[in-house]
């Protein structure tokens, strides 16, 4: 973390205030309680804040508020932060089956690591993962915290279509698709919670900031709860203010 | 119910609006118009708020034919509108009579053009907009570009009687050549002092991949100090990134929201609509301007549109007392329309 946070111009509507220049769970409470404080004073001229792994992107309108106003209040309310983490640990629970069709690479990443499949989904699933950022594609949450131990490079050739809710592995990063699309992560498995709803209020169900918690399932369990989030009524079990799991 | 028929769609058609604004922090791009500029005037002509959605058409624009009476203007670039085939005026308010057809000949200025319709376009609102986000297959019609015999349902607003027009000096003059204005940073201390004097003293080049998504550039190459890389952090409606290749990349309306390559400047908001207009093999120049040059600059803009608001209301014309004459000059015919100002 930076001695001094840095406040760095996007354009002329857009204000970096840049914490750090790694990823830390450190950085990433510090832009949690920020996010959260700035929210909590509504201050005029604020149209939108996006907090990264290492920053806060705020949105403003320049007719209401001036650069070097919104610097200054943004200072202040930095200056009454605590270091403590000020909001409840949410830990999301996704029910997910491994391996079959669900997980077409669970064995590829087993053999590439020396393990059995049973041993991957033992340790992808015994940590809590903090979601860092919300990017990429809506409800797309870069996750923290895989244990080295599963590693696995991309696919080759990327797939060109990988259902939602798909589960996969690229380098040390582990996550969850949440619209239909392309691409080259080695799938391990799938959950039926859907994590983007456009219709929905709000549209993703995850935030930066939460912790996700893979719960292992069998394939009638997966078409269960599939049966219920198409009926609109399954509900999905968010832990508050757990114990965070970790094999770190 | 009033509707209008999509019988030929043009080359890349869509609903746009402001955008979707709110959802950035859970991934969801903005999308809306590439040039807000001629959708706000679009919707100031038919007496429409600023940002209601409107039609975007890019290079080839399409056919409509309307089953009601309705009020629309075409704003933005010209692709030679006609209405059962009679040249058209752009930058006013024009009188569409049920049967009628708007169609499009060919591109004379500019790239996108704005179509805003009195009724409103009856499509559903989805997070906050009705702008079409093509990748995500969501907002305007089906979450898609139009297609031929797609019918696209008016609102029941009833049309006014009256319209307006905007006169020579509100309306942009499109270049195939001009100076952006820019704002440095998030990153420009990422690359070397040489590398920035490179990027500002030179002229880069639209490629032919350029999309709603963003422009790629060619030009001469802006070097990094170490690498292109960085930790993601947000992106913004003109954002300049640039990648290993050194080449500039600007990011446009459907821009993802974040990224992980450094971004050596942000063009300012009043310059995206000019770009807006510019075409693949156009070329422009970058110039660095400070924050408070810029906030001075953003407002003139946004007075300029306030002062375009109320001459429209100022100079009103009946729209019935329009008189349609039909001419033929050299073989040529034209439509034209005489009216009396209220």
């Amino acid at each position: 973390m930076y001695d001094k946070t840095k406040f760095i111009p996007a354009g002329d509507k857009g204000i970096v205030m840049e914490f750090g220049n790694s990823i830390s769970p450190e950085i990433n409470t510090k832009i949690r309680n920020m996010v959260m404080a700035i929210n909590k004073l509504k201050f005029l001229g604020i149209r939108e804040i996006i907090p990264t792994y290492r920053s806060i992107m705020i949105i403003y309108d320049p007719l209401t508020i001036g650069y070097n106003k919104i610097i200054e209040k943004l200072k202040k309310i930095e200056m009454g932060l605590d270091d403590a983490n000020e909001s409840e640990t949410r830990i999301v629970e996704l029910p997910t089956v491994y391996g079959g069709e669900y997980g077409p690479d669970i064995e590829f990443v087993a053999e590439h690591n020396g393990l059995t499949v049973d041993e991957v989904i033992e340790i992808h699933s015994s940590t809590d993962y903090l979601l860092y950022m919300l990017g990429f594609t809506p409800g797309f949450g870069y996750l923290g915290g895989m244990s080295e131990k599963i590693e696995t490079p991309r696919l080759q050739v990327p797939r060109t279509k990988i259902p939602a809710g798909s589960t996969g592995i690229a380098g040390k990063q582990t996550g969850i698709y949440p619209i239909d699309s392309p691409g080259g992560w080695q799938l391990i498995g799938r959950t039926p919670v859907r994590l983007f709803n456009p219709m929905a209020e709000p549209p993703v169900l995850l935030n930066a900031g939460d912790y996700i918690r893979f719960i292992p399932i069998d394939e009638d369990k997966y078409l269960e709860i599939l049966d219920l989030v198409n009926r609109g009524k399954y509900k999905v079990n968010i832990v508050k203010g757990g114990s965070i799991h970790g094999n770190d | 119910m009033a509707m209008i028929k999509i019988i030929n769609p043009g080359l890349f058609t869509t609903i746009q609006d402001r955008g979707r604004w709110g959802y950035q922090r859970f991934g969801m791009p903005v999308a809306g118009a590439m040039d807000l500029f001629s959708l706000r005037v679009s919707n100031i002509l038919v007496g429409n708020n600023e940002y209601d959605a409107a039609l975007e058409t890019t290079l080839l624009g399409p056919e409509i034919l309307f089953d009601c009476d309705e009020l629309i203007s075409i704003t933005g670039a010209n692709m030679g509108p006609k209405i059962n085939n009679s040249p058209v005026p752009m930058w006013t308010t024009l009188f569409i009579q049920a049967g009628d057809k708007l169609s499009f000949s060919k591109i004379k200025s500019g790239f996108r053009s704005y179509i805003a319709f009195s009724r409103g376009l009856d499509v559903p609102e989805i997070m906050g907009s009705r702008s079409t986000f093509i990748r995500g297959n969501l907002g305007g019609y089906n979450g898609r570009k139009l297609n031929s015999k797609d019918e696209i349902s008016l609102g029941n607003k009833p049309i006014g009687n009256t319209g307006s027009y905007l006169p020579k000096e509100f309306i942009p003059v499109y270049a195939k050549d001009t100076t952006i204005r820019v704002i440095l940073g998030p990153q420009d201390d990422y690359f070397t002092e040489e590398a920035k004097k490179t990027f500002l003293s030179s002229q880069y080049t639209i490629t032919n991949e350029a999309d709603r998504m963003g422009y790629r550039l060619d030009g001469p190459k802006i070097q990094h100090v170490e690498g292109p890389d960085i930790i993601s952090d947000g992106i913004v409606f003109g954002s300049i990134q640039v990648p290993g290749d050194g080449l500039p990349i600007i990011m446009m309306a459907d821009r993802q929201t974040t990224g992980g390559y450094t971004k050596i400047a942000v063009v300012i908001t009043p310059d995206l609509p000019i770009l807006a207009q510019m075409s693949p093999g156009s070329t422009m120049n970058f110039k660095s301007i400070s924050i408070e040059k810029s906030h001075k600059i953003y407002k003139e803009y946004e007075e300029g549109l306030q002062r375009i608001k109320k001459f429209t209301e100022q100079n009103r014309f009946n729209i019935y007392d329009t008189k349609n004459l039909k001419l033929n000059i050299n073989g040529k015919n034209f439509k034209v329309d005489t009216r009396e100002i209220l």
